[in-house]
């Protein structure tokens, strides 16, 4: 988990199976065919178009899903290329590997791919346009210089808007983007201000910008029925006469495999309105083969944990130092079992997917957080090349990491072959709770032993999860780099895993989201036991300001970093000082996708009632705040999302299928539930990196130690509703 | 069988199902998909439209219970789609993160400001806690609401045509 390169962890998580050629390079290779002098555009690479009027279009690659990055991306090229932000108009990408490499929205990784990458592609088209003046004027590049989209040659007062130099410009030499200057950050302009959505406009207008929103020509559209038991098969169905009824044009079985990740078996109803086949689906039957998961249950899961956490950890994941001597030896020792649940995503925009099959083609218009997978698993399941795809990339109402997987796009795929018509899949949101990937429950089994002196010298967690043999389910794992490793003499992580047949994967800071919780619970706990203060215990913890290396030798966890942002939100949320009885403060702190993020709570409670009164965070995300305006309102969002996560979500598993169904039994949080959330960066010299997620995981131990400050009561089992917890 | 709906100021006459709710007559036969789905089932708000002049869950609604009631989508909160106050202070608080649930939000709150043109912390908190965002932007659509009452008085300075 290096800080400054690349995050392993997230790396692996998330772009296995993204494309991962240069950017730089192949950007650079698809200047347009057209640019020359004949040309009326400025077009130096994939991402820019300069016109006569000095209007600048800029390519956002990457998808949106409510992060900003069709924002903040273009921001970096239009500060170096030094234009105008009001002279920007931005444009989506569509899926191409070729022009755009590494397309997705995951791991809170589109800034630090992108943030040196991008600047230099702007910065590239600057140097071409001082190229252009420069020749024209006759003096050397070297004495001109840009400011708002004009080149400027001061020793001859003379200026060139930019819009001007278009057909010069378009002739001169593509520099070595390796090679371009870029601009120190005392001379941004638009990085760093605050800068508005470049679809709020259209949002609040109510444009079509979803995938629910796409109309093409002769669109049918269709609801698509699976079994209710993961990967579970139809063994026979109505569809026949499901398909006469009114405004019903198709019916039919779709047998599918059985990789949860890909086309599952079920029953597809084609109509001309979407009502019409979501009303026909109220007349279909179907007799399921549901195979072994209709065995699996939650209770079953916990039933089965408490087991394997008597027993012997399977294996072992991270030790350090003498575990059993330490105990043998300690002053203290606490022991402490947690539990998180399986989370649904929620994302407000249902899945779907807009999919037109006609002669061995194939389109695709889908909110996906990862077009390139969903493009491979088309063409294996159509049986068409991947050329012969094209992927338009609508805005994503929520996407949370839910959209990585693209089983729905598959399925309009699918069914667009099948009927020979275009066809827009809508899935209700009973389709979308109960065939979600979802955040893995997890058990944690906890034994530390405390000194003296209240230090931690020893750290046991059995961690009961789910897989088979070595392997964790997808995003159940524990790493051998997660705190607190590194940071406690004697440790011993291990883990035991259980077989499980629901789809599980990447929920917005995976991992982290579930991991914080029982870490800084756990440690809370140890700093009560020890009768020490919970902030200057973890800077103990934390021990001297330094970077903490991996069994590599390789840069960890900065310790400085994270002292910084703890001591700082201490600082801001007046730790220490009187609060009245039954109101108490709550702090965590945790590294994820490359950001330091400390988190302090107040809360108000009594007799089962609390209410959050404030939330203070401080985040460490390096050198730059790109877009301030966006910054504070992810971190809002996030901390809110984990509130929400800790209050009431919890999916559970019956008879192999998932309970809940809607927002009636899996409570969103409302907007009466929100507390003031202040928002702190620590600007550090550090490489700037994202925002998307590392905000969220500190709030919920935070939240919990508060209530324990608050009452005296731990919480070790969230979701709070189940643990008698009512918000005020 | 066909149904005469006024919408957005306009006569519109639609073939449906009579039980087909009023959201996807909306969306899918009349090509206003700026009202969205979200639920189903009047939990999530994100089909907030007006019918004379109420906030209404479109999903719950038949087009058959309709009638000549004035319905107002988020197409209709304003002549250019900008310039009702709370379209402004929604783009000066930048509040949308991805934006789905928003066009919901804003049809609840303009009731809202219509009623009760300077509203309360505690109004909003009523008026508003039907619609949820899943992105959380409640900090700034709470703080758009303000602004907004006091960009134009709430819907008396607008150049909508609100019903």
């Amino acid at each position: 988990m290096s800080s400054w390169t690349i995050d392993r962890r997230a790396f692996l998580k998330v772009s296995a199976s993204v494309g991962g050629s240069i950017l730089l390079s192949s950007c650079m290779d698809t200047r347009a065919s057209t640019a020359g002098a004949q040309s009326s555009l400025f077009e130096p690479n994939a991402y820019i178009r300069l016109a006569p009027d000095g209007m600048v279009t800029i390519v956002a690659k990457n998808p949106e899903i409510g992060q900003g990055v069709k924002t903040m991306l273009p921001m970096l090229i239009a500060d170096e290329l030094d234009v105008e932000w009001k002279n920007v108009k931005v444009e989506q990408a569509i899926a191409d590997a070729k022009r755009f490499s590494r397309q997705f929205a995951g791991g809170s990784l589109a800034t630090p791919f992108n943030y040196d990458e991008l600047r230099r592609v702007g910065a590239a088209g600057r140097q071409m346009l001082i190229a252009a003046a420069a020749e024209t004027w006759g003096v050397s590049a070297d004495e001109c210089t840009t400011s708002a989209g004009v080149v400027k040659h001061a020793a001859s007062n003379r200026t060139a808007p930019y819009g001007t130099l278009v057909a010069k410009a378009s002739t001169m030499r593509v520099p070595d983007l390796a090679k371009v200057k870029l601009k120190s950050p005392s001379e941004f302009r638009i990085i760093g201000t605050p800068v508005r959505g470049v679809d709020t406009p259209a949002i609040v207008a109510g444009k079509p910008l979803f995938g629910i929103d796409v109309k093409v020509p002769g669109m049918l559209y269709a609801v698509f029925v699976k079994c209710p038991v993961f990967a579970g098969k139809v063994a026979s169905s109505n569809a026949e006469e499901v398909a006469k009824l009114p405004g019903v044009r198709h019916a039919f079985v779709v047998d599918g495999g059985t990789a949860l990740n890909k086309l599952l078996g079920g029953v597809a109803i084609v109509a001309d309105t979407w009502w019409a086949a979501r009303k026909a689906r109220e007349k279909l039957t179907v007799t399921w083969n549901e195979g072994a998961t209709a065995q699996q249950s939650s209770a079953g899961f916990a039933a089965k944990a408490a087991e394997l956490a008597r027993g012997p950890a399977a294996r072992t994941i991270v030790k350090a130092g003498d575990p059993d001597a330490a105990f043998a030896s300690a002053t203290k020792v606490v022991e402490a079992q947690y539990f998180y649940p399986f989370l649904s995503h929620a994302t407000l925009e249902p899945q779907n997917c807009t999919a037109s099959f006609a002669n061995g083609k194939l389109e695709i218009w889908a909110p996906t957080q990862n077009p390139e997978p969903g493009r491979a698993l088309c063409a294996e399941t159509l049986g068409i090349k991947p050329t012969d795809i094209t992927i338009t990339m609508t805005r994503s109402g929520g996407g949370f990491g839910r959209r990585l997987n693209n089983d729905y796009m598959v399925e309009a795929a699918w069914i667009s072959k099948t009927i020979g018509a275009p066809v827009k899949l809508l899935w209700t949101r009973e389709d979308d709770m109960q065939h979600d990937f979802y955040r893995p429950a997890g058990f944690h089994n906890f034994k530390a032993a405390v000194d003296a002196a209240g230090k931690v010298t020893a750290w046991r967690n059995h961690f009961v999860s789910f897989g088979e043999g070595e392997k964790f389910a997808p995003s159940s794992s524990l790493d051998d780099d997660d705190f607190p490793a590194g940071f406690i003499p004697n440790l011993l992580v291990e883990a035991s895993v259980m077989p499980l047949g629901v789809p599980t994967g990447p929920l917005r800071a995976p991992g982290s989201n579930a991991l914080a919780f029982v870490m800084h619970g756990f440690i809370d706990e140890l700093a009560s036991a020890a009768g020490r203060d919970q902030v200057q215990f973890r800077l103990d913890l934390l021990g001297e300001p330094r970077m903490v290396m991996d069994k590599e030798n390789k840069p960890m966890y900065d310790a400085a970093r994270m002292r910084g942002v703890l001591q700082l939100v201490a600082e801001k949320s007046g730790w220490g000082r009187q609060v009245p009885k039954g109101t108490g403060l709550g702090v965590a702190f945790h590294y994820s996708h490359r950001g330091y993020f400390a988190e302090v709570v107040e809360v108000a409670a009594a007799n089962g009632r609390f209410k959050i009164n404030k939330v203070w965070v401080v985040g460490d995300i390096g050198a730059q705040v790109i877009n301030p305006m966006n910054a504070e309102h992810q971190a809002q969002g996030s901390v809110l999302d984990g509130i929400g996560e800790a209050l009431g979500q919890e999916i559970t598993i019956e008879g192999g299928r998932t309970v809940q169904s809607n927002f009636d039994n899996y409570p969103l949080l409302r907007l009466v539930q929100a507390p003031p959330v202040e928002v702190h960066f620590k600007v550090t010299d550090n490489p700037v990196t994202g925002l998307g997620e590392p905000a969220l995981p500190p709030v919920v131990p935070a939240l919990c130690n508060a209530i324990f400050a608050a009452t005296g009561v731990r919480i070790r089992s969230l979701p709070l509703s189940k643990q008698g917890w009512t918000y005020a | 069988m066909p149904f005469t709906l006024k919408v957005n100021g306009a006569s519109r006459t639609v073939d449906a199902d009579p039980e087909m709710p009023l959201l996807w007559v909306l969306r899918d036969l009349l090509d206003l998909p700026g009202t969205k789905y979200g639920c189903g089932i009047g939990q999530c708000g994100a089909c907030t439209v007006q019918l004379r002049g109420n906030p209404i869950r479109s999903c719950q609604v038949p087009v058959s219970a309709v009638g000549n009631g004035e319905i107002t989508t988020i197409e209709g909160l304003s002549v250019d789609g900008a310039s009702h106050p709370l379209q402004k202070a929604w783009v000066e608080l930048d509040v949308p993160q991805c934006g789905y649930c928003q066009a919901g939000q804003l049809m609840s709150a303009a009731a809202l400001l219509k009623r009760t043109p300077k509203p309360t912390d505690a109004q909003i908190d009523s008026a508003m806690n039907g619609n949820l965002c899943r992105c959380a932007t409640y900090l700034r659509i709470r703080s758009a609401i303000h602004r907004a009452a006091e960009l134009g008085s709430g819907v008396a300075a607008s150049s909508g045509k609100e019903g």
